[in-house]
């Protein structure tokens, strides 16, 4: 099956549909038409670069190339953790952690499934390499800034119970452990309903992308559960990582809490 | 022997702290709110980066690590915290069957939800959930706060009791000068930025 390639016109008939929907949205005053139009244009354009970008890094396929992509997306994604918790840790500490954690997990779950699981010639084969990674990225970015948040803002809002624990001779490890146990599951919760709802509420997007493409489904399916295993995986251990990494930096040596480590505030 | 022996301690605006206290007795504290009485119980429990030296029967509070320290030298502070459902989820198993009549709850109490108990109730079951930890020293803020004229007074006879019999050493924040007369073997006031010995009745 041959895929179907889309005209750049045809596109236009799409964001003919996106102006018709802020043109709504002005009219009636809803308030959504700047940030609608920004956005469309973000993606537009976004989309485009990275589709040339791509076309490159498919041509030449050089390892360093793909190296590089690969940290700049890491890094992007570290900055976005930082930028998604409204209470963060003062420093370069909010973005090590973050990036730390997401680079731990998703490289080493992403080298796996491709020398291990898929196997492509060479294994960072950029097809292969950069859509895992991407995928990888963007999940286990949503769960670590998600648990990073709860952790931060919990352990803010309880500093008093917190206290009183260490007080009764408590490890910060035992003062800690319901927070942590909530920060887990505030990372962990949308992988987990993701995989909960494949196939009967949502049909996943890449599998989706697959099928439009021209694979069989049984393919696009096998694909489909690899991908949410090792984001699950992935997402599972960054947000450990993170927790463990940003649970220790809230208190001192002497295992005291350390509020005065913590800045809240937009980026 | 036990012995609570604070050497030329510094936190906050207060400095040069000095004073002991032995096993069995209790050694009371006073002063205006905001002089830093909470914040000095808080540096003997370590829980407030501080200068000087502080140890109890000769071991130094930085030579052991901090968990150690505290599970030894057990805060109360003014306003006990409860973070599980139930009362009983804070006190070890045999905790219940130990609970002394003093405190004037039923065995049942354990199974009791936290929501449902008064300040009052938290405060003496706070004394008790510290108590029950067996420390050798013991740093009480206000303890008796959110308690009628009865029940205070049958809590005191009963921590004075308790800390007579184990040798626990106390240090006692109160600002009630009825209370001190009751219950201190030696008594300092903040006065500014130190700590001063008051003699005599006052």
């Amino acid at each position: 099956m041959e895929v179907i390639d889309l005209a750049w016109w045809k596109l236009g008939l799409a964001a003919l549909l996106v102006l018709a929907l802020a043109a709504t949205g002005y009219l009636a005053r809803l308030g959504i038409t700047r940030n609608l139009l920004i956005a469309a244009l973000r993606t537009l354009i976004q989309l485009a670069l990275i589709g040339l970008v791509l076309e490159a890094l498919f041509a030449s396929a050089a390892f360093y190339w793909i190296a590089l992509m690969a940290l700049i997306m890491l890094l992007v994604a570290g900055r976005e953790v930082v930028a998604r918790q409204g209470r963060r840790l003062r420093g370069w500490w909010a973005f090590s952690i973050g990036t730390g954690a997401m680079f731990v997990s998703s490289f080493t779950v992403t080298i796996l499934a491709l020398t291990v699981v898929i196997g492509p010639e060479p294994w960072y084969a950029p097809q292969y390499a950069i859509p895992l990674l991407g995928m990888m990225l963007g999940n286990t970015m949503t769960g670590v800034s998600l648990a990073l948040d709860r952790l931060n803002e919990s352990v803010w809002r309880q500093r008093a119970v917190i206290e009183n624990r260490l007080m009764l001779g408590q490890t910060w490890q035992q003062a800690l452990e319901d927070i942590r146990r909530d920060a887990m599951r505030s990372g962990m919760m949308p992988s987990i309903n993701a995989m909960a709802a494949a196939g009967i509420v949502s049909l996943p997007g890449m599998m989706t992308g697959q099928i439009l493409a021209g694979s069989p489904p049984a393919v696009a399916v096998k694909y489909q559960i690899l991908v949410m295993l090792i984001i699950t995986v992935g997402t599972g251990f960054g947000a450990v990582m993170a927790v463990t990494w940003g649970g220790r930096r809230l208190f001192d040596d002497r295992e005291r809490l350390r509020l005065d480590r913590l800045v809240s505030g937009v980026l | 022997m036990t012995d609570l022996v604070l050497e030329n301690l510094g936190v906050g605006t207060l400095s040069g702290v000095s004073l002991t206290v032995p096993g069995g007795q209790v050694v009371c504290l006073s002063g205006a709110s905001g002089s830093g009485k909470s914040r000095l119980l808080r540096a003997v429990a370590d829980l407030e980066p501080h200068d000087g030296r502080i140890s109890l029967t000769g071991t130094g509070q930085q030579d052991i690590p901090a968990h150690q320290w505290r599970s030894r030298v057990v805060m109360v502070p003014a306003d006990s915290q409860w973070w599980f459902d139930k009362v009983g989820g804070h006190f070890a198993d045999d905790a219940g069957a130990r609970l002394p009549s003093a405190l004037g709850f039923p065995p049942e109490v354990m199974g009791w939800s936290v929501s449902r108990l008064s300040s009052g109730e938290r405060q003496r079951l706070a004394l008790w959930r510290a108590l029950a930890l067996k420390p050798e020293a013991l740093l009480l803020d206000e303890p008796t706060a959110n308690l009628d004229n009865d029940s205070t007074e049958t809590i005191e006879a009963w921590l004075l009791d308790e800390i007579r019999r184990r040798q626990i050493a106390v240090l006692w924040v109160a600002h009630d000068p009825a209370q001190i007369q009751r219950v201190a073997n030696a008594h300092y006031r903040i006065q500014g930025t130190t700590l001063e010995r008051v003699h005599g009745s006052d």
